[in-house]
């Protein structure tokens, strides 16, 4: 496979203030490729500057190989959905589609073949004569992805697009985008702080904190195996026990805690002594487990329950543990106070330095 | 009809004009177009009171009667005082026809100078208004797109800070500057650029650099506010799908900005052709303005009727033509004042 995009050693500084700090990635062409993180983490940053908005500090964005350094956004082969849409208030929703063939000078009759075939690609073919403020949000977001898609980019770059829709319509529109991109065949980069959006839709995803690109995979490795405390807990739900390594071996380390010794993975080759976090996730903690590589003892306290599944808060030592029960177990939750035993296997724990 | 009957015109029609705005007030009112509680309960009586009286105090006596006496006195005679109300005394069109054959009784010949200085005056107006609407519009777009807000409030002051110079002395100053022996052909002069001074007053350079700056800001104004409305995401987005910087101006920042293009131009337009202090401070000799021929029939020929006639002239013409100009750009008067 080709590469679409390659940022290497990326870094934009907006005066003091280090908005991507030293960002190197390779994302394959026809790749759904997402940035996850919390507002202000950069990802957005990293979008408008492959986007040719923003030129970097240092470092370079090569799409297909070529450097971009000097060449505009209008000169781009890429094209950005913003996260407002920004669609053109005051033309028609054919006009918005076929508007980049336009300015490219593509002759009416192309132009307006082009935008019909799109408009069916995103199923408004009857729609194209009506004025942008007719539409519903989630047809203005199909034209805006028809409208990026009319010029043939090699990468669509995509901004939050969904934010601004609710909930049912987002889920639809997740299925939807990821249909499309698979019909198109080009590269995505998607950008979301929604770790539900990403993990749903992304071939891989980049989760970043902060300036930093903390950890690149799919969704399962970003997921069930991350590289540091802060992916851990930012994708999904998880409980962290601090505590001190004192022991190691065969890539596990057994941790001291308040909650008695306890072992999980060591992916980092945390040597003894070193302070850090053991991180489990609710589906992996199980109540009263028969055998169990680690247990511990915990107060029960109040409960969730959300039909498939119930979220059970625990305390043990001062720590609160979340537990998720499936909808058997969940049938008779223990009572406000109650003592519960847990228990989880150490190759479902992972021990992390501790921030 | 005996022109003395025209005064009870002239006060009839402001009130028929208000009760034909209370009439429509009430059938919005009727069909639902106006929710919520009623004028006098949302404000009060007292403060209710207060402004119907100054608005109609304001629209009625400040603007609708001295005009309404204009139209009227249009189409009356010049008259000695002791005939006024005689036989002789009645509704005629000799101003009219006066303008466009400079005699009230002959149409033998036209009045080539006063029609000359009149269509004169129409075209240079759409000139000033078109170099005006050159001038300010890439300044209005910095500064409503580009500029940070430091630069836009230094900017702004910048802009009205000469402003609250009194016009005739503006007017005076491009003298100063223009005049054969002003600064501009002193430093020419010096530079060995030229070797006798130009006369710019003559060739009319300070008559139309006076007219446009002295509207500049009414053009300035509406362009910022427009443009500054525009979600600069758009301007973005038509990069972002490959306009050039020109094609997205004429496609994206000119169609949003529309309305407050046609306000800035009519504006200026109407107030450029109407300019008085600087056609009479600034125009060369040669050069004849509309203005100074109406303020002429006024006080220089003391024939007030021709001279209401002449403004009454002027007005309409303008007004014809900026409506005029609005259908072709498909904007209706009530988008031009948002």
């Amino acid at each position: 496979m080709t590469e679409a995009v390659e940022l290497a050693n990326l870094t934009v500084r907006f005066g003091d203030f280090t908005a991507v700090e030293n960002a190197n990635l390779r994302i394959q062409a026809g790749e759904f490729f997402s940035f996850l993180g919390p507002s202000g983490c950069g990802k957005t940053t990293i979008l408008r500057t492959i986007s040719g908005f923003i030129e970097p500090t240092e470092g370079a964005v090569r799409i297909g190989g070529q450097d971009m350094r000097g060449i505009g956004a209008n000169q781009r082969p890429t094209a950005l959905i913003f996260q407002s849409l920004a669609l053109f208030p005051m033309m028609s929703v054919a006009d918005n589609v076929g508007y980049g063939l336009r300015v490219r000078g593509v002759g009416k009759a192309a132009r307006d073949r082009k935008v019909d075939e799109l408009l069916n690609v995103v199923a408004l073919g009857d729609q194209g004569g009506k004025m942008v403020d007719e539409l519903s949000g989630g047809q203005r977001q199909r034209v805006a992805i028809a409208r990026a898609l009319a010029v043939e980019p090699q990468v669509l770059l995509l901004d939050e697009p969904l934010s601004a829709l609710d909930l049912k319509l987002r889920q639809h529109m997740r299925n939807e985008l990821r249909a499309i991109q698979r019909r198109v065949g080009i590269t995505f980069i998607y950008i979301t702080h929604d770790q539900g959006e990403a993990l749903t839709m992304s071939d891989r995803i980049a989760v970043m904190n902060r300036g930093r690109i903390e950890q690149v995979g799919d969704g399962r490795t970003v997921y069930d195996a991350p590289d540091t405390g802060f992916v851990a807990s930012f994708v999904g739900e998880i409980n962290a026990i601090p505590g001190r390594v004192s022991a190691t071996a065969d890539g596990y380390a057994a941790l001291e805690t308040p909650l008695g010794v306890l072992r999980g993975r060591n992916p980092k080759g945390l040597a003894v002594g070193a302070t850090a976090q053991l991180y489990v996730r609710p589906e992996m903690l199980l109540p009263n487990p028969t055998a169990a590589e680690n247990s511990l003892s915990a107060v029960a306290e109040e409960h969730a329950y959300e039909g498939n599944l119930t979220h059970l808060a625990c305390r043990a030592a001062g720590l609160r543990l979340t537990v998720l029960l499936g909808a058997r177990e969940s049938r008779d939750p223990p009572a406000h106070g109650a003592p519960i035993a847990l228990g989880f296997a150490a190759a479902d724990a992972r021990v992390l330095p501790g921030d | 009809m005996r022109s003395s009957d025209g005064h009870i015109f002239v006060l009839l029609l402001p009130l028929l004009v208000i009760v034909g705005f209370a009439l429509m007030a009430l059938v919005d009112r009727r069909r639902g177009h106006l929710a919520g509680p009623g004028f006098f309960a949302r404000n009060g009586v007292g403060i209710g009171l207060y402004l119907l009286l100054a608005v109609s105090f304001w629209t009625l006596l400040v603007i609708v009667l001295p005009q309404l006496f204009m139209v009227e006195m249009a189409f009356r005679p010049k008259l000695p005082p002791a005939a006024t109300g005689g036989p002789r005394d009645v509704y005629t069109l000799e101003n009219f026809r006066y303008f466009l054959y400079g005699s009230t009784t002959s149409t033998a010949a036209w009045n080539v100078t006063h029609l000359t200085a009149f269509w004169k005056t129409i075209v240079a107006s759409i000139l000033v208004t078109a170099g005006n609407f050159l001038l300010c519009y890439p300044l209005a777009f910095y500064m409503a797109q580009m500029a940070k807000a430091a630069r836009v409030r230094l900017l702004l002051l910048l802009l009205i800070a000469p402003y609250w110079v009194n016009e005739v002395l503006r007017a005076f100053a491009f003298r100063v500057i223009l005049g054969t022996s002003g600064v501009l052909n002193k430093l020419l002069l010096g530079a060995g650029l030229i070797d006798a001074p130009v006369d710019f007053l003559g060739l009319d350079v300070g008559l139309y650099a006076g007219l446009s700056y002295a509207y500049l800001l009414l053009m300035i104004f509406p362009l910022y506010n427009a443009i500054e409305s525009l979600d600069g995401r758009l301007i973005e987005a038509a990069r972002d799908l490959g306009a050039p910087w020109w094609r997205i101006h004429k496609d994206i920042v000119i169609p949003f900005a529309k309305p407050g293009i046609a306000s800035g131009c009519t504006l200026v337009f109407m107030l450029t052709s109407g300019a008085l202090a600087a056609p009479l401070v600034l125009g060369g000799p040669r050069s004849l303005w509309f203005t100074p021929i109406v303020y002429d029939r006024f006080y220089q020929a003391f024939n007030w009727p021709q001279g209401s006639a002449y403004a009454f002239i002027l007005l309409l013409t303008c007004v014809a033509f900026v409506l005029a100009v609005l259908r072709l750009g498909k904007l209706s008067l009530g988008e031009i004042t948002r």
